[in-house]
């Protein structure tokens, strides 16, 4: 099994401590987290995070179970690209004087879907969002007309197959559950593991 | 974001009782305990944890504690009382060294899956984060070795903190705890709600829900099966399930191999009792694991230890998988059949669907490697020719003395081995070890702690002349509060272990495994401790005779060969069938 990127969608508790937690299950494994984003999730008090590694799909399973096991985890699923759709955020400061004189710029900028933020006299902010390679490609574009700072966001990803975790937390909240809460237990059944 | 569900709120909330009362934060930690049916704490005071003790000073009555000398000899009590009692072990101690002193003993615990409340203090919530004195980073510090652990600076949370700990240490995969309680909590009055056990956490499953299919596919896969091997683990303790498994096994007629943390769930004289997996392990059952045809594994983890090399493991079986944590489930193992859940549930379902079975000439094919290894090991171990005396002798006339019925903790090191390969047991719980994690130094704090929960029976800590060094300061607790145990030290005049490895694989350079040994008959009597050396067989009867019905405890000091080995051993690196017997 060769690695590649997967996203690790884990809805949790809110609580103090839980992401050094989590982050420790990774590095404990000498795993480089590309990507690491929390938030809110679609069910108040419940944080969502999500985690961009570079790993085989068998270290990425096992992972998700013992992330899972820890108390205020709910549910862990792991994803490859094909099966999310994500965005990435990023942010451009350049010269103002610079980007006014060049017609370039500006059409670089539509193609990019990139848009101002602030528009200063001594510096310009732009946004762009997409996926890392477009975003990377803008730096590229920009690097001619003196990029003062790059900053970009961590990854944040939606489920394509997904029905979001109202009725998922409803199970968690019974006392017994019905089967289907624990359905990453199907571990015959790999291939559908994780997902909903 | 609300705009569908209502949340409620996690139901460890405590319900207000009718009538309030005022208690202080430590007062509401000590009524945890008590509601919890905690009778002992081992612990150790310090400046954090001052007002705990404060209140405590009024609960001596309902609470015991134990003070011990060092705080790992503290946790260690407290897993050692676990193991023998089957509840909740639980530890007091300090903020800053005191609690960095608990590491050990909660990777041990966590690893070995002890349930184990553990309470430290903290400086006062206005001083985290400053470098207060004795002010260290617990929470962060412990969360790679605890199974869940919580910080209190508000008392009003005590009441539903420790429900909380206590469910999540005694359910499910058992495992330590930790609640690090800031100073102005432990003071702060509060109106007490009262205490209400926690039954439920939204986010935490202690059971997988037990599939039917998967009971059926493996009953399937069993009834099947010409040659079945079962392995089991301490989730046949931990599940209270010996009876299901023993009725399971003698139903099917299974062959059945332990790990050492499975040891004595089983009586060592039962018939499908066919002995010790792993690196120094009995030789059918490590050979054997590459023949079976279906390997069922119980309440086991797969250790490198119990499988040698992992390519080369029971490829040609077909593996059934019982365990409470489905993090276990293909971890190390391929399985075939998962079967999730409390083994005391599973295996019932289990036992109704296999067909009765007596596999003969399977176990007889057990029987025959043992007779081998009886030949070339056990013999001259259990009967030596030789004018040393070996550990294993020991071990055989301590069982002809205690019949079996004596709870034996072990350190670790070559003596574990030993006594773990040759100790009899014929009741459950009776054997406590460091089996992950390979604490030296466990035992004689393991010991003091597993008498105090199995205060009926003999309690033998079995320890190397290094492990007893480790932890040596405990015979101060020993003599302090009258614990009656039997300590036997086995004394090679080395750390045999690691000694027994240079000579087979570091061509014999013995890079500081030579450790010198104070007069422990002496230090034992500055403690008031009775004890005797011997270093002649012919006292050897005698003298354990003597450490057992000695009223109180004893330390009996044996003298055995420098340089014997413990054999079988798989060596690093080979597959369970390349087991050498010399």
């Amino acid at each position: 099994m060769s690695k590649q990127e997967f996203t690790i969608t884990v809805y949790t508790e809110n609580q103090i401590g839980l992401l050094n937690r989590i982050a420790i299950m990774f590095s404990r494994r000498k795993i480089n987290i590309e990507s690491l984003n929390t938030s809110p999730s679609e069910v108040e008090n419940i944080h969502r995070f999500t985690i961009v590694i570079n790993e085989t799909e068998e270290v990425v399973r096992k992972l998700c179970r013992q992330i899972e096991k820890q108390v205020e985890v709910l549910k862990a699923y792991f994803n490859t690209n094909d099966e999310i759709v994500w965005q990435e955020m990023a942010l451009y400061k350049v010269p103002t004087d610079i980007i006014a004189e060049k017609v370039k710029v500006e059409r670089l900028l539509r193609e990019f879907g990139a848009r101002a933020v602030v528009i200063r006299k001594d510096y310009t902010v732009f946004e762009a969002t997409g996926h890392r390679e477009e975003t990377e490609r803008l730096i590229k574009a920009l690097e001619p007309y003196q990029l003062i700072e790059f900053v970009r966001s961590a990854r944040v990803a939606i489920i394509k197959a997904s029905n979001g975790f109202h009725e998922k937390l409803k199970e968690f909240e019974q006392t017994e559950p019905g089967e289907d809460v624990i359905e990453n237990e199907f571990l015959d059944k790999q291939d559908e593991v994780f997902t909903m | 974001m609300s705009n569908t569900t209502t949340i409620q709120e996690p139901a460890t909330v405590a319900q207000p009782a009718a009538k309030t009362t005022t208690l202080s934060g430590s007062q509401a930690v000590l009524e945890a305990f008590i509601a919890e049916g905690v009778h002992t704490i081992f612990g150790y005071p310090g400046g954090a944890i001052m007002p705990i003790y404060d209140a405590l000073y009024d609960y001596q009555e309902k609470l015991k504690h134990i003070l011990v000398r060092h705080e790992q000899g503290g946790i260690h009590a407290a897993q050692g009382y676990a193991r023998t009692s089957g509840d909740v072990g639980v530890v007091f101690a300090t903020s800053g060294p005191g609690a960095t002193n608990l590491v050990t003993g909660l990777a041990d615990a966590q690893i070995d899956s002890t349930p184990l409340v553990c309470v430290t203090g903290q400086v006062f919530a206005h001083l985290l984060g400053t470098d207060a004195f004795q002010e260290t980073d617990v929470i962060n510090i412990t969360t790679p070795v605890t199974k869940w652990n919580y910080q209190v600076t508000d008392a009003t949370e005590i009441p539903a903190v420790m429900a909380k700990a206590f469910y999540i240490a005694r359910t499910g995969r058992p495992g330590p705890v930790l609640i690090d309680i800031t100073k102005n909590a432990q003071l702060q009055k509060f109106d007490y709600p009262g205490y209400t056990k926690c039954e439920h956490i939204r986010s935490y499953r202690p059971k997988p829900i037990v599939r039917k299919q998967y009971v059926e596919e493996a009953a399937k896969l069993i009834n099947e099966a010409k040659k079945p091997f079962v392995l089991f683990g301490q989730g046949v303790i931990l599940g209270k399930a010996e009876k299901e498994f023993k009725a399971f096994i003698e139903k099917a007629g299974l062959p059945a191999a332990w790990t050492i943390m499975g040891l004595s769930a089983l009586p060592s004289d039962h018939p499908l009792n066919v002995g010790m997996l792993g690196m120094h392990g009995n030789y059918g059952p490590n050979v054997l694991t590459n023949e079976c045809d279906v390997l069922i594994a119980v309440g086991m983890r797969f250790d490198d230890r119990v499988t040698g090399r992992l390519d080369k493991y029971a490829k040609q079986a077909k593996v059934i998988h019982l365990d409470i944590d489905p993090a276990e489930i293909d971890k190390n193992v391929q399985t075939t059949v998962p079967v999730w859940g409390d083994c005391k549930d599973t295996l019932p379902l289990l036992t109704s669907l296999v067909n009765k079975n007596t596999h003969t000439a399977w176990v007889q094919q057990f029987h025959d490697l043992k007779a081998k290894e009886v030949e070339a090991v056990i013999t001259e171990e259990l009967n030596p020719t030789t004018a040393e005396m070996t550990m294993g002798e020991v071990m055989k006339v301590l069982n002809e003395l205690t019949g079996g019925n004596a709870v034996i903790v072990t350190d670790v090191g070559q003596h574990q081995m030993v006594a773990c390969r040759y100790a009899e047991f014929n009741q459950t719980m009776s054997n406590v070890t460091s089996g992950g994690l390979g604490t030296m130094g466990f035992c004689l704090p393991a010991a003091i702690g597993a008498k105090f929960g199995a205060p009926d029976r003999t309690v033998v800590g079995i320890v190397g002349d290094g492990g007893i060094q480790m932890t040596i300061q405990e015979l101060g607790t020993i003599m302090q509060s009258e614990v009656d145990v039997k300590i036997l030290i086995l004394n090679n005049r080395f750390l045999g272990m690691v000694r027994q490895w240079q000579q087979l694989f570091h061509d014999k350079r013995y890079s500081f495994v030579d450790i010198a040994s104070p007069d422990y008959v002496v230090v034992a009597k500055g403690y008031g401790i009775e004890g005797q050396r011997i270093d002649s067989r012919s006292n050897l009867r005698d003298a354990l005779q003597t450490m057992l019905s000695h009223k109180g405890a004893y330390l009996l000091e044996v003298m055995v060969g420098k340089e014997n080995n413990v054999f079988p051993m798989v060596p690093q690196g080979c597959s369970v069938a390349e087991i050498r017997l010399k």
